[in-house]
Parts: structure tokens; C-alpha cells; sequence
């Protein structure tokens, strides 16, 4: 019955070996959204691997057929949310700090470099990075979104737009320049400063 | 200039920059679904597999 041998002698059900073939193949994807939350890779590493074992503990509850991508990119938002959970305040300082950076754009700008992207990406609240990565690079529909961050669709549609606004106007303001990462580092030393301010209290 | 003739040149301008950031968003993710998986993570799915084994 079971298609593939196993080294522990057991042998995995088809369906079994459907799911973690798919499972598999999505293992790229899981690392991509991982390090889009997560900024560090190796954290991001340790996140999409938990993601992918919580999918494949949880495989009986899927459903063959519908968008594993989807839901394994929703197992691991949610165990990011749950690890990050007493960070909430972090993520309110960070959109203060998108927010002050804002600037009317009026002047042409150079081609979007990569780590000015990145850069300006961390700037962004994380409710809207996830959702303009989900929407603007993991290729979902905003349902699709809204189903992974258990949203309505028409919250998900504001929050790509308002982080495609934040992102131009991060880029724009020129907060990240090419030539020195004096600008990030300060900023990141005024987020650590207040985050250490509001421990002590 | 063919770009008077737009009512309000400064949004062309944003869009083509919000499409060089689309650009870029894409290929940021996607240099990361390109690299290759680290072998850590089929070890970690056939020892779960194996864990899972022992138990039943």
C-alpha cells in the first residue's frame, strides 16, 4: 500500500508522502517569508524550520487539494506572532519611525538598491511589510492574504497600500543612503534606547 | 516635453518608482526562494518522521 520505504521501517501513507513532497517543495518559500519577518537569516532558518515541522505534525488537518502555501505561510506567521508576542511595543515604535521619516517625494530617484530595500522594509510596521511581501512578492491574491493573516480582505488592501506609500517615502527621503549606514544605526540605537527606557519603567 | 502633457507628471513619476520597488520586492524574495535548501531542514522532516514512527 504505503510508495515509499522508510529508514525507520515504517513506511509513510500516500498521502503522507504527497503532503511532504509538497511540504518540500515549499521549504524555499518558508525561508523567503521567514527572513522577510525576521530580517536575520539564521533566526528566519530556525522560524521556517519550526513552520515546517508544526505543517507536518498538523498534516492530518489539511485538506489535500486546497493552497498548502497558504497554509504553511499561516503556521508560520502565527508562530512568529506567538514568539514575538511580548514585542508588540517594538512594533509601534517602528511605525513612529516610518512615519517620521515620511517626506514628499519630488525628485527623481536613483534605481531602488537592494539593501536600501531591505533597509527600509525593517522601517515599515510589521502588519504592513507582511502584507505587501505577501501581496507584492509571494504572488497571492489579497483573499489569499487576508486568509493568511486572518484579516479581512479590504484591512490587507490598506496596508499594502499605506507600506508602498511608507517604503517610497522611507526610499525617497533618502534615510538610507548607498554610501554609510550612519542613518540605520542611528535610528536602530533611538528604537534600543526607548525600548530600554520602557523596560526600566 | 511628451511628460507636460500628463496632468500631474509627479505621479507618473511615483508610479514608475512604486513599480521599480514591485521590481525589487520580487527579486528580493526570490533570491531567497533560489538558494539551496540547507540539508538542516530534510534532517529535521525525516527525524520527525522517525520520532513520529517510534511512538506509534
Amino acid at each position: 500500500m504505503a510508495s515509499a520505504h522508510h529508514p525507520s521501517g515504517e513506511e509513510d501513507s500516500p498521502r503522507d508522502e504527497a503532503f511532504r513532497r509538497e511540504l518540500v517543495g515549499l521549504i524555499p518559500h518558508l525561508r523567503a517569508f521567514a527572513r522577510t519577518l525576521c530580517g536575520d537569516p539564521t533566526a528566519a532558518d530556525d522560524l521556517a524550520q519550526d513552520a515546517m515541522l508544526k505543517a507536518w505534525d498538523a498534516r492530518n488537518s489539511f485538506q489535500m487539494g486546497t493552497n498548502m502555501k497558504a497554509w504553511t505561510f499561516m503556521i508560520l506567521r502565527n508562530q512568529f506572532y506567538s514568539e514575538k508576542r511580548r514585542s508588540w511595543r517594538q512594533s509601534q515604535l517602528d511605525q513612529e519611525a516610518a512615519e517620521r521619516t515620511l517626506v514628499a517625494v519630488d525628485d527623481p530617484e536613483a534605481p531602488v538598491a537592494l539593501d536600501e530595500l531591505r533597509q527600509g522594509l525593517a522601517m515599515l510596521p510589521i502588519e504592513q511589510r507582511e502584507a505587501l511581501i505577501l501581496v507584492g512578492a509571494g504572488g497571492f491574491a489579497y483573499e489569499e492574504a487576508a486568509a493568511i493573516c486572518e484579516c479581512a480582505v479590504g484591512t490587507v488592501k490598506s496596508r499594502v497600500s499605506r507600506a508602498r506609500r511608507a517604503l517610497q517615502g522611507i526610499l525617497a527621503s533618502g534615510a538610507y543612503r548607498r554610501d554609510g549606514s550612519a542613518a540605520g544605526e542611528a535610528m536602530a540605537s533611538i528604537l534600543a534606547d526607548a525600548e530600554r527606557l520602557s523596560a526600566i519603567k | 516635453m511628451k511628460r507636460a502633457r500628463s496632468k500631474s507628471p509627479s505621479l507618473d513619476e511615483a508610479r514608475l518608482r512604486q513599480q521599480a520597488i514591485g521590481v525589487k520586492l520580487r527579486q528580493m524574495f526570490d533570491e531567497v526562494v533560489n538558494e539551496p535548501v540547507p540539508d538542516e531542514f530534510l534532517n529535521i522532516l525525516r527525524r520527525a518522521d522517525e520520532k513520529r514512527s517510534g511512538e506509534g
